[in-house]
């Protein structure tokens, strides 16, 4: 058994060297980690962790490597070339360096978005432009005496006022700054976090916890009518993964570990956590506790919660955890709950027990052409209905099939070009696939290479039943590599005259060709109405299957050249495409949360009842609202 | 009288109309056969899921919704679900439709031939059938033509081909299924047959519905209906009938699709064909039942003239611009759509509201021709007395006064301004030549026999008279619309103790309670109502409104007089009705309420106390007594030997007959119960 299991571990150690190397295609590490910025050893920590933490991506100063206006690092994104060809920058990536020669026409034919309408953003920010910050001088003091990093610089203050909502970052590339946080501040460990909080009980001054930066509910903008001093509580430098117990398959980790550290670190012992959300690059475990996040490959591994099987949370009133890892309670409602998706307004998140699996041993990418959209749909229902949905099953509609096709890069050889013709003649003329109307599910299998084989043939046989054609494991895999790169794009359609955003619903299985057609439909009518001149894009793909129903995900651009005022614009029609959403059966969100941008339809969603359980826990937890972002209630 | 929402007063003057083309014109220069076999590519609703009719059965029968009924049939009855399956399908055998194209070009052909010869042309606004072709395009459209006659529904076919456009399936009474060749003739044109009454029947309740609802959801085909349920004797709009209106909408409702179109359709007849048909049927002879050789009998009418049709397509009406902040569609999130359930209040009360204006689009759009102008004058003149009629001269003062006046009310109306209104009006009567009589320059309705028979009795001489006055009374009814509201306003200021505002409102408002059911008054809208009369009246210059006044102008008196006038026949005839009521006898049941009360009326107008012939209209009565169902003056007794025995209450049958009469003030209290 002995040799057994060490021929295993070291079996695993291969694995998990394996996948490094798979999952180093989209997410690379980066060249040059910020070893300076590396946090000390908590001293109040007892233990030392037992991994290694050598490499972090996220420094203090993230401006260093992150764009301060756009999405991601500095050094990634999309731009048109002395040729005129679009390309995309940088070496993290694996489309990092391509040229992808679909992309202008796409951009023209899609939203007539020409290269001679340019709207470059401000290259640097102004820090005059910054309101010099409103300090409560006690409470500085305090922290100054405690030792926690803190800073008051302007870079870092705008950096930690927004996320990544459409009308977050639009006024940021016009230069444009509003209410920003006062101070931030940077813990290192659980007993600072405990330090900060009781300084800001005392003090009154109010904090906003900073976790990724990637929300996409106006969570972290700074609430207009609060005249505290507000201070941003960044946990990016409380990222340890403090032990690792393989008996119990659990990890001990700090909660402002971001995902792709989380996974790499788990990974040098073999291990993984399998929660990926499209924003792990960036995002942070204590921000999926916070909105109850979800990964694509949640059919194995589950959501967010899960996953976790132990929350320590600092609250104004002190600290809330359990006693045991008892893996389940009947012990009153569970208090977890009160966490998962608090959103910052009860406390902050300072480590998670979540559960590991070994690195599976063989990952496949898959992909499946159907000839239109509602027997995609009816696929992937009958998919769920036999509870054999692959790690991840999406499927996209024919809009952005077309979207996916231009995001081609250019190929290498003259062979994989007619190899594509022929693929394209096969499916269009021999099988009578209408290229306006057919659209493709993408899939990744993970697991034992028998079982994944066997899984495969399984999901391909009822994708024949629906008339579903394998499109090989190519189109699957870009398909992913695109769910990464997708967020920068935003930023070239904004140098454009191009503004978007994504959506998302879950909503009950009979419902989801009824929304996806609804929902899109209503997009494009408002545009119309709202006296957008252009098409706009407006794009759906169901993006997880659950036994009684769906995630549905929503794309929409439009090009708002000729409008004076696009940011209202755009409001308007997500406003009136989320009341159809609820119209039509879907939920509030499936995984972005709510924060403020939501926050109107909580009453119906939940109920006054339901608000009001809500509002006594938060009127309990936190009486003098010192996390008072305002999100959620 | 708490003004609602500030009601803006569209100026009705500026209503912007489309302009006609005949389309008979082209069909008597070019071959019909070549029209009737013309290439005929319609544009069809860009989310078509293409299947043939036959292929709804089975889309029905196996529907969710459907299947669900079934079970629950199967268990309440204790029959096998395969036995209710079978049920199901017998009934949707006898309900579907066989639309087939060949059947479309044969009526195209046999058409062709038959309105040539009765009518001088068909005319249709092309602007509104561009605006149908692009909503057939984009959504699932329901189409809503008024019913005035058999005719409607072969027209609206016809000429949908003509244009190119996908002829409509159209709900049909199961009346005509009896109809041998033709019944079917009609199934392979589009029609599917419901039966007239099937209130507690869940199954067939389900099928119809399912197959209806399949229909409008797939973009099979536009769907056609008549919103008024059946074809108005009258001419005048009739109460619109909820039922489909409610399941074509209820996909959209659900999210099933995004949105539906509604098309109201309004067809304006110079002649009606069943003019004298329907006159007798309101007299009390029963309708012959529709047969294939009573068709034949009835091939005289081929050789009569019946002036021209017009057609016109109204603005499409997006359900889902309509129920925005009126229906909460999140009521549908909790149970499985496919269970059945009644529509609660919110979606009735909508359904209502739309059904009433859509009614009006179709009254508005209405096209009218000078004859009915004169159908008023002739009338009003009739019932003074004046046995000798009126000068020629005098009618077309008349007329061309209220041609002016119904201008300004917003009349659809085809007067040809470049004749001199004399013509105009000798053209009209001669159309009409069966209703009037011309002697020596004078003109009146052709009442009196000229050889009277000796051998008629008194009463059948009545009748005879009667049918006339009721067949000119159609006439006058295709423009009542127009004129209802100001005319509610002129009683109720002449019945009015005061010029108050206030005063004038409350008996307005009564007289607009009581006569709900008679005309078009959307429920709930007295106070609209009241400021759009006040509104028309003050523009035409016939009023002088204050904050708190109304005046009457120095020419306003004519108008009133006029207005009042129209309203007095539907007075004299309600309180006929709560005088024979106060008098019936203990024990009267709904059934013998209309033989009854018209022999009480005959008796009545025998005496020569009544003015109005009209009164005899079975169409008045039952209006009548409709109105005093829903004000509860009369009760109808439920179970017992007694079914549908009426129940008045005397005392406030007694009261409206005096209010009506004219003593509108003294009533306040009855007023405020009402």
């Amino acid at each position: 058994m002995a040799s057994n299991s060490s021929r295993g571990s070291s079996e695993r150690h291969r694995i998990a060297q394996h996948r490094l190397s798979v999952i180093a295609g989209h997410l690379q590490r980066p060249l040059n980690g910020d070893t300076t910025i590396r946090a000390t050893e908590c001293k109040a920590q007892g233990t030392r962790p037992d991994v290694a933490t050598e490499m972090k991506t996220v420094p203090r100063r993230r401006q260093e490597i992150m764009k301060w206006n756009g999405w991601g690092y500095n050094d990634s994104k999309f731009i048109y070339n002395k040729n005129g060809q679009a390309e995309f920058t940088g070496k993290r990536y694996r489309l990092s360096g391509m040229i992808i020669p679909g992309l202008r026409d796409w951009m023209e034919s899609t939203f007539g978005a020409t290269v001679q309408h340019k709207t470059p953003a401000t290259p640097v920010l102004n820090t005059s432009a910054v309101q010099p910050p409103t300090l409560n001088e006690a409470f500085v003091e305090g922290i100054k005496s405690t030792g926690i990093p803190f800073s008051h610089d302007p870079e870092d203050r705008v950096f930690r006022s927004h996320g990544h909502c459409l009308h977050e970052i639009f006024p940021l590339r016009e230069g444009k700054v509003g209410r920003v946080p006062d101070m931030v501040v940077w813990p290192k460990c659980h007993n600072d976090v405990v330090k900060t909080v009781e300084l800001a009980c005392k003090h009154n001054v109010c904090l906003i916890p900073f976790g990724g930066g990637t929300s996409v509910s106006s969570a972290l903008e700074c609430p207009p009518e609060e005249t505290r001093s507000i201070v941003s509580l960044d946990t990016s430098q409380m990222n340890r993964v403090l032990w690792i117990d393989e008996k119990n398959l659990t990890a001990h980790v700090e909660a402002g570990i971001i995902g792709q550290d989380l996974e790499r670190l788990l990974n040098e012992s073999g291990y993984c956590t399998g929660h990926e959300p499209d924003s792990m690059e960036f995002s942070s475990l204590g921000g999926w506790v916070a909105t109850r996040a979800s990964g694509m490959k949640k059919n194995i591994y589950g959501n967010i919660e899960d996953l976790v099987v132990h929350i320590k949370m600092v609250t104004p009133r002190g600290v809330i955890e359990k006693s045991c890892q008892g893996p389940r309670m009947s012990t009153g409602p569970d208090v977890h709950h009160f966490i998962l998706g608090s959103e910052g307004t009860l406390g902050v998140v300072t480590e998670v027990t979540m559960k590991i699996r070994p690195v599976p041993e063989y990952q496949k990418y898959g992909s499946v052409v159907f000839p239109n959209f509602e027997q995609g749909v009816a696929c992937l229902r009958e998919v769920a209905r036999q509870r054999c949905a692959p790690a991840s099953i999406r499927l996209m509609d024919n809009e952005q099939f077309q979207f996916g096709h231009a995001l081609k890069p250019q190929v290498s050889s003259i062979f994989t070009s007619f190899l594509d013709g022929l693929k394209k003649f096969y499916i269009t003329k021999f099988k009578g696939f209408d290229p306006s109307r057919l659209c493709v599910a993408t899939l990744l299998f993970e697991g034992d290479r028998e079982k994944v084989l066997q899984h495969e043939k399984q999901v391909y046989d009822i994708a024949a039943k629906f008339g579903g054609l394998a499109a090989g494991e190519d189109n699957g895999q870009r398909g992913y590599m695109l769910t990464f790169v997708i967020a920068y794009l935003r930023d070239l359609g904004m140098d454009y005259f191009v503004i978007g955003e994504s959506f998302e619903t879950s909503v009950p299985w009979d419902r989801v060709l009824d929304i996806c057609r609804n929902v899109k439909a209503r997009i494009v009518q408002e545009c119309k109405d709202r006296g957008v001149q252009f098409q706009p894009l407006s794009t759906c793909r169901v993006t997880q299957t659950y036994d009684a129903g769906a995630c549905v995900y929503f794309y929409f651009a439009f090009n708002y050249r000729g409008l004076s005022d696009p940011l209202h614009v755009y409001a308007q029609v997500e406003h009136a495409a989320r009341e159809e959403i609820l119209a039509n059966g879907g939920s509030l969100s499936h995984h972005h949360g709510v924060g403020k941008l939501r926050k109107e339809w909580m009453r119906e969603t939940v109920s006054d009842v339901g608000l009001g359980m809500l509002k006594s826990v938060k009127d309990y937890v936190d009486p003098n609202n010192i996390f008072g972002n305002r999100n959620l209630l | 009288m708490a003004s609602r929402a500030v009601y803006v007063h569209r100026d009705p003057m500026l209503k912007k109309r489309d302009d006609f083309e005949d389309i008979l014109e082209e069909r008597r220069h070019s071959s019909d056969l070549r029209y009737a076999l013309k290439c005929y590519t319609p544009v069809l609703y860009k989310g078509l899921s293409p299947c043939r009719a036959s292929e709804l059965k089975s889309m029905v029968l196996q529907s969710d919704q459907l299947q669900y009924v079934i079970n629950q049939v199967s268990k309440e009855m204790g029959r096998t679900a395969e036995e209710v399956q079978a049920e199901a399908s017998t009934i949707l055998d006898e309900m579907a439709h066989r639309l087939q194209i060949s059947t479309v070009r044969f009526f195209a052909f046999t058409l062709s031939k038959i309105f040539k010869t009765l009518f001088r042309s068909i005319c249709v606004n092309e602007e509104g059938i561009q605006r149908l072709q692009q909503a057939i395009h984009e959504h699932p459209v329901i189409l809503l033509p008024s019913h005035r006659s058999y005719m409607d529904f072969l027209l609206m076919s016809y000429v949908l081909y003509t244009y190119d456009l996908s002829v409509p399936v159209i709900a049909a009474g199961m009346d005509f299924m009896g109809m041998k060749i033709v019944g079917e003739m009609l199934r392979m044109s589009g029609a599917f047959f419901i039966r007239r009454s099937f209130g507690g029947d869940k199954l067939y309740w389900a099928v119809f519905s399912e197959y209806v609802q399949i229909m409008v959801k797939s973009g099979f085909a536009p769907v056609e209906f008549f919103l008024e349920g059946t074809r108005s004797r009258t001419a005048k709009s009739l109460t619109p009938k909820l039922g489909l209106l409610n399941i074509v909408i209820d996909p959209f409702l659900k999210g099933e699709v995004f949105d539906i179109s509604l098309v109201p359709v309004s067809i304006s007849y110079e002649r009606v064909l069943e003019e004298a048909l329907y006159a007798r049927e309101l007299l009390g002879v029963p309708k012959p039942k529709e047969s294939t050789s009573g068709l034949f009998k009835a091939r005289k009418v081929l050789s009569e003239d019946y002036g021209s049709i017009h057609i016109y397509f109204g603005q499409p009406v997006s359900v889902r611009a309509l129920a925005e902040g009126k229906v909460n569609r999140c009521q549908f999130n909790l149970t499985p759509r496919h269970i059945p359930r009644k529509p609660g209040e919110e979606i009735q009360s909508f359904v209502n509201d739309l059904a009433y204006r859509l009614v009006r689009s179709q009254e508005e759009n209405m096209v009218l021709t000078p004859w009915v102008l004169l159908a008023f004058l002739l009338l009003q003149n009739q019932a003074v007395g004046n046995e000798r009629g009126m000068s020629l001269d005098e009618l077309t003062e008349q007329a061309a006064w209220v041609r002016d006046l119904s201008r300004q009310f917003g009349a659809f109306l085809h007067w040809p301004d470049q004749l001199p209104p004399s013509k105009v009006v000798s053209s009209s009567l001669s159309l009409h030549r069966g209703l009037v009589r011309i002697s020596d320059g004078r003109v009146q309705l052709a009442l009196g026999q000229e050889m009277p028979h000796s051998a008629m009795t008194s009463e059948e001489e009545l009748l005879n008279r009667a049918v006339i006055i009721l067949s000119c009374a159609s006439y006058r009814n295709q423009a009542l619309h127009l004129f209802i509201r100001p005319a509610l306003l002129a009683v109720a200021i002449q019945a009015a103790s005061s010029n108050k505002k206030q005063e004038v409102y409350n008996s307005f408002s009564f007289l607009w309670n009581m006569f709900s059911n008679e005309f078009i008054l959307c429920p709930g809208a007295a106070v609209q109502d009241f400021e759009e009369a006040c509104y028309l009246l003050v523009k035409s210059g016939a009023l002088q409104i204050s904050q708190q006044e109304i005046l009457v102008s120095g020419r306003g008196h004519r108008t009133l007089a006029f207005l009042a006038n129209i309203l007095d026949p539907f007075l004299e005839g309600y309180q006929m009705v709560c005088r024979f009521l106060y008098e019936a006898t203990e024990g009267l049941t709904e059934k013998q309420f209309v033989p009854a009360v018209r022999k009480f009326i005959i008796k009545h107008l025998l005496t020569g106390r009544l003015r109005y012939a009209e009164v005899l209209s079975s169409d008045l009565q039952k209006n009548a007594l409709a109105a005093l169902l829903r004000l509860g003056a009369v009760q109808k007794l439920k179970g017992g030997e007694e079914q549908g025995a009426l129940k008045v209450n005397k005392v406030i049958v007694n009261s409206l007959e005096d209010t009506l009469g004219g003593k509108l003030p003294t009533q306040k209290a009855l007023v405020a119960r009402l």
